[in-house]
């Protein structure tokens, strides 16, 4: 009897045959993501990531919560079309502070991998409220409620500890003044320079307009830095990729 | 229960698996040869295309693989490739002043279509896809310029922006806020919105317009215009052509000359080249509404 004819065993035992197709299969996952753990050049080093700052990490979880990912995409692909029409492609390092990426993989709206600066903060206040009213043939909801929903950095603490567990180089201190950071950021009258200090580059200003500071500030603080982090002029890209 | 048929086989015929329930019986047929013939030419292909193509991990990094095989610099060369098909045109388009495009019939189709793209990509989610704007963000088709509707100043609009934070040259002015800041009563703000919509020939209420006559010259026509008609140095629009960017009604007037509009524009000089302002600023000027 060959090696050959020994499969017989493997498709008359049915736990068995289980147990092996496991084994094989994990060959090719173990091959295919241990690698990404250790290999130096999964994410490239570039000038200028830095982790988001607690009213943008808000902001994401709003972006989240509402489920933007499901029409928007974060990702430009190395693609001349996609380059041209949204800047530069999409880095690793650029997601590596997101808990869960939010690349997405469906566009019925833009790529906002890039969306930061694109546009004012009185068009974003304007387009989320009603898309409609300054991009007529939109289908995107309205969400005007985020004018009104007031927000409170209650749990922030909480937010960032969390994002430190799984990775964010969020120090103890950026945690300890988180409530002060949040509130501060949408205030252009209040002192920011520890902010900026924490969080270089930050956009200190009242995003919404309003007095009161509401998840459309919050959403607006973050998409208004996407894509903005990366510093291109010191940047070499890999020629291996 | 069915009786066991005669066994039938025969020298040449495949062997069974000796399995059998109810007299039927499962041959034990090899692999079909096609198919087993595919399986192994796949492994080699697989082989191969590992070797040619970045595939292992190893210490470092994974292996770069015979072809140098890489997207980046596949979306490099083909950038490029078009850079270089329209680099002529684009030197051309730079080097030729503004006002003597439409003169050059190539440069100008190429220009108008280049513009076009540019203006679908970057400009039209403000400014609408047909160049009509709304509300707070003009309509570039008619001809009442905040800044000015010559291609230079649209050239310089585009380029540098208006009052954003990111470029010194942006174009900049700020209306007071005439109610929140407390430089004119309720009452002064009610009679100079009417004499406002009486500027524009709308219908107004005579009397307050009168009041609101002395109001306008006082605190608006140092930027306006003593008669209302704007100035483009400080992108005070004209108040007389009933063109409005907020709406002329009493409230948006009302909203307007209280709060003040505070309209802001990119700079689009970090975000795109020279030739694809020039490009953008003749499609806009081509529109209908350019001086």
């Amino acid at each position: 009897m060959s090696i050959l004819d020994k499969h017989a065993v493997l498709e008359k035992n049915a736990t068995l045959l289980l147990v092996a197709s496991l084994f094989v299969v994990s060959i090719g996952g173990i091959v295919e993501i241990v690698p990404l753990f250790y290999l130096e050049n999964t994410i490239e080093k570039v000038e200028g990531v830095r982790p988001y700052s607690p009213l943008e990490l808000t902001g994401r979880q709003i972006y989240i919560r509402e489920g933007c990912y499901n029409c928007h995409s974060q990702m430009i692909r190395p693609m001349r079309d996609e380059v041209q029409r949204y800047g530069h492609y999409s880095l690793a390092a650029e997601s590596m502070y997101d808990h869960p990426f939010q690349w997405g993989s469906k566009r019925t709206g833009p790529d906002l991998a890039r969306v930061g600066g694109r546009y004012s903060d009185e068009w974003h206040v304007g387009h989320l409220a009603d898309p409609q009213s300054v991009v007529p043939e939109s289908v995107m909801p309205k969400y005007a409620f985020l004018l009104n929903a007031k927000i409170e950095p209650t749990y922030i603490e909480d937010l960032l500890d969390a994002h430190a567990f799984v990775g964010v180089p969020y120090t103890p201190e950026m945690i300890a003044v988180a409530q002060a950071d949040f509130v501060d950021q949408a205030d252009p009258f209040a002192d920011s320079t520890g902010l900026l200090a924490r969080y270089p580059k930050a956009q200190v200003r009242n995003f919404d307009g309003q007095e009161a500071l509401t998840e459309m500030d919050a959403l607006i603080a973050y998409l208004q830095v996407l894509g903005t982090m990366v510093d291109f002029s010191t940047f070499q890209p890999d020629a291996s990729r | 229960m069915s009786k066991a048929p005669a066994k039938t086989t025969k020298p040449g015929d495949v062997s069974t698996t000796g399995h059998e329930w109810d007299g039927i019986q499962e041959f034990n047929n090899p692999l079909p040869r096609w198919w087993l013939w595919t399986f192994y030419i796949c492994i080699v292909w697989a082989i191969g295309y590992s070797i040619a193509y970045p595939a292992w991990p190893l210490i470092k990094g994974a292996t770069p693989g015979l072809l140098g095989a890489s997207t980046r610099a596949d979306v490099e060369a083909e950038i490029k490739r078009f850079a270089d098909a329209n680099g002529p045109i684009e030197a051309k388009l730079v080097a030729t002043d503004l006002t003597a495009i439409s003169a050059d019939k190539d440069l100008a189709s190429f220009a108008g279509n280049a513009g076009k793209a540019v203006f679908a990509t970057w400009c039209s989610q403000c400014h609408g896809l047909g160049a009509n704007g709304a509300v707070g963000y003009p309509n570039l088709l008619d001809n009442d310029w905040l800044w000015g509707g010559d291609i230079e100043a649209i050239y310089t609009t585009v380029m540098h922006g208006v009052r954003n934070t990111e470029d010194l040259d942006a174009r900049y002015s700020e209306m007071p806020r005439f109610g929140t800041d407390g430089l004119l009563e309720e009452a002064q703000i009610g009679e100079v919105v009417q004499y406002v919509r009486q500027l524009s020939g709308e219908s107004h209420d005579g009397t307050k317009a009168e009041a609101g006559a002395v109001v306008f010259a006082d605190n608006c026509a140092a930027c306006h215009g003593d008669d209302g008609t704007g100035n483009r140095d400080l992108g005070a629009p004209n108040l007389t052509d009933a063109i409005w960017l907020y709406g002329g009604s009493e409230a948006a007037l009302t909203q307007t000359v209280a709060n003040a509009r505070f309209g802001v524009m990119p700079s689009w000089a970090p975000r795109l080249s020279e030739a694809e302002v020039r490009a953008v600023a003749f499609y806009v000027h081509s529109l209908g509404g350019g001086e």
